[in-house]
């Protein structure tokens, strides 16, 4: 049997938050992942994350597809409703959950098998939709539960552990989004928390479709000398490029960033992000830019992280664009959806 | 033989030349008459060009189905002449076109031609090429005006209900219905000894397609979720919701729009978003056809194992594969029923005509919720595209959704812990709850192996105990849906077992046969899972026709499959031409198997 509850045990002194839960409240089941997997280091940082900015539990909504990735919507926040849906299909049922109910917050977790190769298509269309979510990638570059194909992310030369050479180019999903016009694209490395948990804060907060694509090592399948997608490799590679700050409008911002290097993007509720540059040539509010910058940098085998694009409005959400009204559809009594007989008989005054 | 109020008139035209308008006018006309009518498009997967038909049969006894024979042919069309008078019955007549010559190659010496110069007319008459294609259709309107003895009033009364916001239009459209008229009445015999006259048999009664009747049900059910992939010929389901949608889900003080409608990318999305939806508590269909249902295959047997409802309306089309798309078959019967790899079984509602289009649309949301299951309402292109006479929708106001077993806030705080797949009701139905309400109600749904309380489980016992409830609910769905409908006493030797659209043609031939003396009762199949009166049916006859639009005889597999029947009692009648199935069809397999096999039930039957 591979479900194994947590026993739940808060010690008083637990630190809580304005709702006063602890951590504890924010956690699932016990992983069933591989001992030093990076995904579990991600749903740490969920759980961290959810914790720190006091979502309610059953407000937030997990939501996966199928491989090791989609896995981890059991592994935090019990107290949130889980969908784990068919495989590279996560998206489509996001997007019918959010049209049902936009007033939830929507975390869908997914991997680069299931987003990049059998759900691309469902992925790229929730961009367009611009589905009000966070869509996290945990992205390691190989076929996990299937034991160890490589997947569309892995790169040119990268080495599967039995020796053979991928050589088909990689998708990015980071590029992608942007060329889709996702207003909200970060990448990041499950060995980070300290820039992950921020990031996480900021994409559940952002209001549209937020993406951000995290390298997360496969120890069983892609930890190996050789792949570009290893620990080793990752922690050598990987740029922080701008660090983001996720500040509730409640709270007061305190920086202690230089002038000329912080920028504060305040979002439509009040809510703002604070991005530090960490280099001076590149504006992360400019999408074209981003994206060039972010390409240069691939071709030359960096992994930039952070927020690489933000933009403060996303107009175009799909609740917006489909002006449905502030309360959710679920929501509506019937007394306002039905038309009632009187008008039925109107509306067939034409087929007499 | 008098042939008022029943005959056959079939118009061949070239698609994309606005020969629809001429041929509702003719229809609407004659309805408006108080004269029941039926009308069929026989339509190419194509957008101009290519040949299409309508057939209108008028029939005074309320006859809804294509009798099998062609009275008057309207040939608009030079590139189908030669088929077109071939389908003419004898004693018939034939109008066509007679600017140009007609080879003398295709006479009939039992039909009467008629040759009006109906382009002629209008090249004379009206300027520009559209206009004069249009008034070409509009003015062979006006010579069967004349020919039929039809209400010209009424023509003119029609004319300015559409033409309500462009009256010049009424004028030059009117101008076209005299020239053929006034053609007709100097140059022929009229009317001829098919006309209608007026009659009082449509009061309280619509023309409407099945689509339309559909998308107002889910209007009326309170859907607020649509999501679709387009596909013919389902598509005009998606619009006519929208466009009902448009016109009284618009919140009148802040200009909201009360539903969400969503073009997906291809079916698999768009059933995932349904699925979505229908979990967080929006009632919430799509609208597909056969290639869709093959796409959302997947979906549905998660929607079926991890019990989520759903609606999905199947508009079936001719297959295998693309098949003919705008021809009508009742071909995904078995792909529905079972749809999905693994033990999967779906509620499956099948309705013969608009009017139970409306009805069963919106039942088949609160059944989807009361069952925790996708329920798909079987539609095909004959229902959902054509305009079918029936009687009035009406709504009853009293009306309430039937959400099925939710447990709310309250409901949640009554409970020590809520386990989302334990059979409280021993009726194989579970609770389920919303997400956003309580983190008490928070459970995990998946498609994987699941115990009683929604874990993860790879245990044989934890999984079967799951999966025999799910048998025990298809139980329960058994007396939860429509049930058949019998016609007859049921005491008959021989009967005939049906469903969906066969039902005009089977009503119509069981008039017939039971004037020669042969007497079948009828049972009407309205639901799958197959309810035990249908077992009683099928066990209570020597000998069952079972009449299906397809070729491989899905519904009798069905039967085979589902009940206790000896399937050496039933006798498949196959219509799959891709035409609507017609009276005369029944009539002549029934016949043709009688004499064949000189059946010893025939002694019931004389």
């Amino acid at each position: 049997m591979t479900f194994i509850p947590k026993p739940k045990i808060a010690h008083p002194s637990l630190p809580r938050n304005e709702l006063g839960l602890t951590r504890r409240d924010y956690e699932g089941s016990l992983s069933t992942l591989c001992a030093g997997c990076g995904h579990d280091s991600i749903t740490a940082a969920i759980t961290e994350a959810c914790w720190g900015i006091s979502i309610r539990p059953e407000n937030l909504v997990k939501l996966s597809g199928i491989g090791c990735s989609s896995k981890t919507t059991a592994y935090f926040v019990n107290g949130g409703h889980g969908f784990n849906s068919v495989h590279g299909r996560m998206p489509s049922i996001a997007m019918g959950a959010n049209a049902a109910n936009r007033n939830l917050h929507y975390i869908g977790i997914s991997g680069d098998g299931d987003s990049l190769s059998i759900g691309l298509g469902q992925f790229c269309h929730a961009i367009r939709r611009n589905v009000n979510m966070l869509y996290i990638i945990e992205n390691n570059g190989v076929y996990g539960l299937t034991k160890g194909q490589f997947s569309a992310s892995a790169d040119v030369g990268t080495k599967a552990k039995k020796g053979e050479v991928n050589q088909q180019p990689p998708i990015d999903p980071v590029l992608l989004a942007m060329n889709l016009g996702a207003g909200f694209v970060a990448r990041s490395f499950s060995g980070d928390k300290a820039q992950l948990v921020p990031l996480i804060q900021a994409g559940l907060n952002y209001p549209g479709f937020a993406l951000i694509d995290v390298l997360s090592p496969c120890v069983t399948f892609n930890d190996h000398e050789g792949s570009t997608k290893s620990y080793a490799y990752t922690r050598e590679h990987y740029e922080p490029i701008v660090e983001a700050d996720f500040v509730p409008k409640q709270r007061e911002i305190v920086t202690d960033y230089a002038a000329g290097e912080a920028i504060t993007v305040t979002l439509h509720d009040g809510n703002r992000v604070n991005l530090r540059k960490l280099a001076s040539d590149y504006d992360p509010t400019e999408a074209r830019a981003a994206y060039d910058y972010v390409q240069q940098h691939i071709e030359k085998g960096e992994y930039l992280t952070g927020l690489l694009h933000c933009r403060a409005t996303s107009d175009n959400e799909f609740h917006v664009a489909n002006r449905t009204p502030l309360q959710a559809l679920n929501a509506l009594p019937y007394a306002k959806l039905s038309p009632g007989s009187g008008q039925l008989r109107r509306l067939l005054a034409r087929y007499r | 033989m008098s042939r008022v109020n029943d005959f056959v008139i079939k118009i061949a035209t070239v698609n994309g030349t606005g020969s629809a308008s001429a041929n509702t006018l003719l229809m609407k006309s004659i309805f408006r008459s108080g004269i029941p009518v039926m009308g069929k498009n026989y339509f190419p997967s194509n957008i101009q060009g290519l040949p299409t038909w309508y057939e209108i049969r008028v029939s005074k006894a309320g006859y809804v189905a294509r009798s099998g024979q062609v009275d008057l042919m309207v040939c608009m069309n030079a590139e189908t002449y030669a088929r077109d008078i071939r389908e003419v019955a004898t004693g018939g007549y034939l109008i066509y076109d007679s600017t140009w010559p007609r080879p003398a190659l295709l006479r009939r010496e039992d039909v009467t031609v008629l040759g009006v110069p109906l382009a002629r007319m209008c090249n004379e008459n009206f300027k520009g090429v559209r206009t004069r294609i249009l008034m070409k259709n509009i003015c062979y309107a006006g010579v069967l005006a004349a020919l039929l003895d039809l209400d010209v009033a009424k023509i003119r009364e029609l004319l300015a209900e559409t033409y309500a916001k462009k009256p010049a239009l009424v004028d030059a459209n009117m101008q076209a219905i005299e020239l053929g008229y006034n053609y007709a009445k100097e140059h022929f015999d009229c009317p001829l000894p098919l006309r209608v006259t007026p009659m009082d048999q449509t009061a309280d009664h619509i023309m409407i397609d099945g689509n339309t009747a559909a998308a107002l049900g889910c209007i009326y059910a309170g859907a607020t979720v649509a999501a679709w992939y387009p596909i013919t010929p389902s598509t005009s389901l998606m619009d006519a919701f929208k466009s009902f949608a448009d016109k009284t889900r618009i919140d009148p003080e802040t200009g909201a729009a009360n539903f969400a409608f969503i073009q997906a990318e291809d079916e698999l999305a768009a059933i995932g978003m349904v699925l979505g939806a229908n979990w967080n508590g929006a009632r919430a269909f799509t609208a597909t056809s056969g290639p869709g249902v093959s796409l959302m295959s997947e979906f549905l047997g998660l929607a079926y194992y991890a019990e989520v409802p759903a609606v999905l309306f199947d508009v079936q089309r001719v297959g295998p594969s693309t098949g003919m798309p705008t021809r009508t078959q009742q071909c995904d019967l078995l792909a529905a029923a079972y749809a999905s790899h693994g033990d999967t079984k779906h509620v499956c509602l099948y309705p013969a005509n608009p009017e139970e289009c409306f009805y069963m649309a919106a039942q088949a949301f609160d059944l989807a919720e009361r069952l925790q299951t996708p329920v798909m309402v079987m539609l095909d292109l004959d229902i959902g595209m054509n305009d079918w006479m029936c009687r009035d929708l009406v709504w009853d106001d009293a009306y309430q959704p039937d959400r099925g077993k939710v447990l709310d806030k309250e409901a949640l705080s009554k409970i020590e812990k809520f386990h989302r797949y334990v059979d409280k009701d021993e009726d194989g139905i579970t609770y389920r709850t919303f997400p956003g309400v309580d983190p008490k109600g928070a459970y995990f749904t998946r498609g994987s192996g699941h115990t009683q309380f929604g874990t993860y489980t790879e245990d044989s016992a934890e999984y079967q105990l799951v999966l025999d409830r799910l048998t025990r609910k298809f139980a329960t769905a058994k007396r939860l849906l429509p049930k058949p409908v019998l016609q007859g006493d049921g005491k008959a030797r021989a009967a005939i077992v049906s469903l969906g659209s066969c039902d005009g043609a089977i009503r119509e031939a069981l008039d017939v046969l039971d004037n020669r003396g042969i007497h079948l009762d009828y049972l009407r199949v309205r639901a799958f899972p197959f309810s035990e009166e249908v077992e009683q049916f099928l066990a209570a006859h020597e000998l069952v026709y079972v009449v299906e639009q397809n070729r491989d005889a899905q519904f009798r597999s069905l039967l085979t499959l589902e009940t206790r029947i000896d399937k050496a009692r039933l006798r498949s009648l196959l219509h799959y031409s891709g035409l609507p199935v017609s009276s005369a069809f029944i009539v002549d397999g029934v016949l043709a198997d009688l004499a064949e096999g000189q059946r010893a039930v025939s002694g019931v039957l004389s």
